[in-house]
């Protein structure tokens, strides 16, 4: 016994079995209803995009680590959500070399060069999808109809008249690959918010915001919800952790803000969608959130006796 | 009835206490030799009252300060002194010690009995508890007669039995054994700090010492014992005052500002014995667990008995641990030297087994906020862990790192396994070693 070696390590010597690889991956297993509804119907054109988007952004997020000599952390599975996060939001046209493009993007300039992970502070993705949708708006904005490929609007440039409520439930309607089935999106969140990755904070201020926003501005709520990016943005976008603010008060506030962007934009704005900027916009106030709603501190403000 | 709990953060963790809550506490002989460190609390050093050469009884006291807070230390054993010099204390730090080699025939000094000791004054009481050398053995160590004197009136007296940390069982072993002498304490201290109200706070998965504290304190009508919820850090002072009286302690006060202190079940034994048996603080039970001990059990041990012997006597170890600590697997310290004694404020010696024992991984920061929700102060330990860590302390500073408890269940919940408590408590150092360098200049 007096040879052995202790190890010198702090406290505490317990740890909680949570890891960052489980969150990374219960996002990603949440992701497959939607993954497999737009298999359903988009076909081959979802499996080339989704696979193209992760093995880039794998790829990206290997060869930064690589060039910076740091440890290579691919297998946290945070590149490959962001890959298929990207995937999701584009059209199911998108050429193949551009949502490669789209993807080194948003891993290398999204991510890699603030740091890589945990330091970035817009949402790589977005990041992904709002350069493509700068660089290449006509690719961006050409829609193919479900099932037979043929080129159409999406609904919110048809109008809500011309969208029945149940295509758009269901997801039978033109848009991103992963976008148009409100269904698979809201198995997705529940599983989420059932493991605790999900803040209903968040999700419920956006989803919320637009409700009313729609009421007063005389617009048809449920048509705003499930039309364009809005679910998939609140319950995959807006909630991802790095981003989003880290006090309770703060994610309500960040979620009603890209509720009222996201209308701003859609009623009064040039883009048909907005979701992508208004996330975009509140990731960047998100320091400030976290600065002006920290929560009250135990005995801060207790009154002292003389 | 509900259990009480503190509002704010925490978090449930394992409990890993069957190994030995139910086990009986047995006492193990006194070793051949014993090294009585001359500080074993928080305060001043004590100087030697003995030389190399000298006979001591058991209980004798053989290091004393002149400072206020600062605690005596007595002998474990009778003997002769066969040295005073540095030897290592369980963090591999070396301390000044008295190191006595035991007679085996444990003659005790002849200590004041006193059957009375509600006719005792205050201060007779208190002089009583500081020359027993009592402090805190719940952990921390400060020493006890201090908090007799509350700067300010209190009106309750809390005794805490929470024992949230994991393995931890002496508490639990000592109310189930010794209720009437724990309550006994508790009536003494009441007495000596004017308090009107005892409160005796148990964790509901302590059933057994709910009961038999319950049975013992029925003809009191001013004590009670609260059940509270198994939840970390539920006995953490702050959280236990929340928990119990709704009230929480000012920022950077003591206890006593909300009219209470809080004492542990094994400083109110010591208390009650040293005040009707004469009997000084040199011996105490510690719980011995982990996977890697053969027999975990609680364990009556001298003060001074080496890591080593107090392994060995439960039956050894069971091939290499991954690491040992002194106190709970929480907020313990790791023990690096088997040589080191037991001391007053040590509560267990746990041998995690590699399975068992978690290192940190240092992963990035992901921003999950886990930790900001299970913080029981409302701080935001990610924002104080990469400040400290970069010793941005001024930064630190206003996110009241101050504040801190050093509970560590951010560190527990951390899904990157980052060393967050490590960085906060070091920033605080950090904090105070800047603000003393201002000072000077």
């Amino acid at each position: 016994m007096e040879d052995m070696n202790l190890i010198v390590a702090p406290s505490p010597h317990l740890r909680d079995s949570d890891t960052t690889e489980k969150i990374m991956f219960s996002v990603l297993i949440s992701l497959l209803p939607v993954i497999g509804a737009s298999f359903y119907f988009f076909g081959w054109d979802a499996v080339r995009l989704i696979l193209l988007s992760s093995a880039t952004a794998i790829i990206t997020e290997y060869a930064f680590q690589y060039i910076r000599k740091i440890p290579i952390q691919i297998g946290d599975g945070s590149a490959l959500l962001t890959g298929v996060l990207l995937a999701l939001c584009v059209p199911p046209s998108l050429p193949s070399w551009m949502v490669i493009i789209g993807s080194a993007f948003a891993i290398g300039i999204g991510k890699q060069v603030f740091g890589g992970l945990g330091h970035n502070p817009f949402n790589p993705a977005l990041v992904g999808r709002a350069f493509l949708t700068a660089s290449f708006a006509a690719a961006m904005t050409t829609w193919t109809a479900p099932f037979d490929a043929v080129t159409t609007a999406t609904p919110l440039v048809l109008g809500a008249a011309r969208s029945s409520l149940p295509d758009l439930f269901f997801g039978s309607v033109a848009g991103s690959l992963g976008e148009t089935s409100a269904l698979a999106i809201l198995i997705g969140g529940i599983y989420l918010f059932y493991k605790g990755v999900l803040d209903h904070r968040i999700t419920v201020g956006v989803l919320g915001t637009v409700v009313i926003m729609a009421l007063l501005t005389g617009q048809d709520p449920i048509f705003h919800l499930l039309a364009g990016s809005v679910l998939f943005g609140a319950v995959f976008m807006a909630t991802d952790m790095v981003t989003s603010p880290i006090t309770k008060g703060g994610r309500w506030i960040f979620g009603m803000g890209i509720g009222l962007i996201i209308m701003l934009i859609r009623i009064w704005g040039s883009y048909p969608d907005g979701v992508t900027f208004a996330i975009l916009l509140m990731n960047a106030v998100t320091p400030l959130l976290n600065r002006w709603t920290r929560p009250r501190i135990y005995g801060q403000g207790v009154k002292v006796s003389e | 009835m509900i259990a009480k709990t503190f509002p704010r953060g925490g978090g449930e963790i394992p409990h890993r206490k069957a190994a030995t809550e139910s086990k009986p506490i047995v006492a193990m002989p006194a070793p051949s030799v014993v090294v009585i460190p001359l500080i074993q609390h928080i305060g001043a050093i004590c100087e030697p009252l003995v030389s190399i050469g000298d006979k001591v009884k058991m209980g004798q006291k053989i290091g004393e300060g002149k400072q206020y807070i600062c605690a005596p230390v007595h002998s474990s054993v009778s003997g002769k002194v066969v040295a005073i010099e540095e030897r290592p204390s369980l963090n591999g730090n070396k301390v000044l010690s008295i190191v006595i080699e035991n007679d085996e025939k444990d003659e005790p000094i002849s200590g004041e009995s006193n059957k009375k000791i509600l006719k005792l004054s205050p201060e007779a009481m208190c002089k009583t508890v500081r020359e027993a050398g009592i402090v805190g053995m719940g952990g921390a160590g400060f020493p006890t007669h201090v908090k007799f004197q509350p700067p300010m009136p209190v009106d309750t007296v809390l005794i805490n039995g929470a024992e949230c940390e994991p393995y931890l069982t002496c508490d639990h072993r000592l109310m189930v054994e010794k209720a009437a002498e724990m309550v006994g304490g508790l009536l003494a201290i009441m007495r000596a700090t004017g308090a009107a109200n005892g409160i005796v706070c148990i964790e509901d998965n302590k059933p057994d010492a709910i009961a038999v504290v319950t049975e013992a304190i029925k003809d009191h009508p001013e004590l009670s014992v609260e059940a509270l919820q198994v939840r970390y850090p539920q006995g953490a002072e702050k959280q236990l005052i929340k928990a119990v009286l709704d009230k929480e302690v000012p920022s950077g006060c003591l206890p006593c500002e909300s009219g209470c202190i809080v004492n542990n079940v094994h400083t109110a034994i010591a208390v009650y014995e040293a005040l009707t048996e004469g009997k000084a603080s040199y011996e105490r039970v510690v719980t011995v667990s982990g996977g890697s001990v053969v027999d975990p059990r609680n364990v009556l041990v001298r003060i001074g008995t080496s890591i080593k012997e107090l392994l060995d006597f439960c039956g050894g170890l069971l091939g290499e641990p991954g690491v040992i600590i002194s106190g709970g697997p929480m907020t313990g310290q790791e023990v690096t030297s088997l040589e080191g004694p037991v001391v007053k404020a040590l509560s267990g010696i746990l041998a995690l087994s590699k399975e068992e024992a978690f290192f940190d991984k240092n992963l990035p920061c992901i921003r999950c906020t886990l930790c900001v929700q299970a913080c029981p102060m409302g701080l935001t330990p990610n924002l104080l862990g990469e400040y400290s860590s970069k010793g941005m302390f001024k930064n630190a500073e206003k996110l009241n790192i101050d504040d801190c408890i050093e509970c560590a269940l951010c560190s527990y919940v951390c899904p990157a396994k980052r060393a967050l408590i490590t960085w906060i408590i070091d920033g605080k150092a950090g904090l105070a070693a800047e603000r003393a360098k201002e000072k000077v200049s």
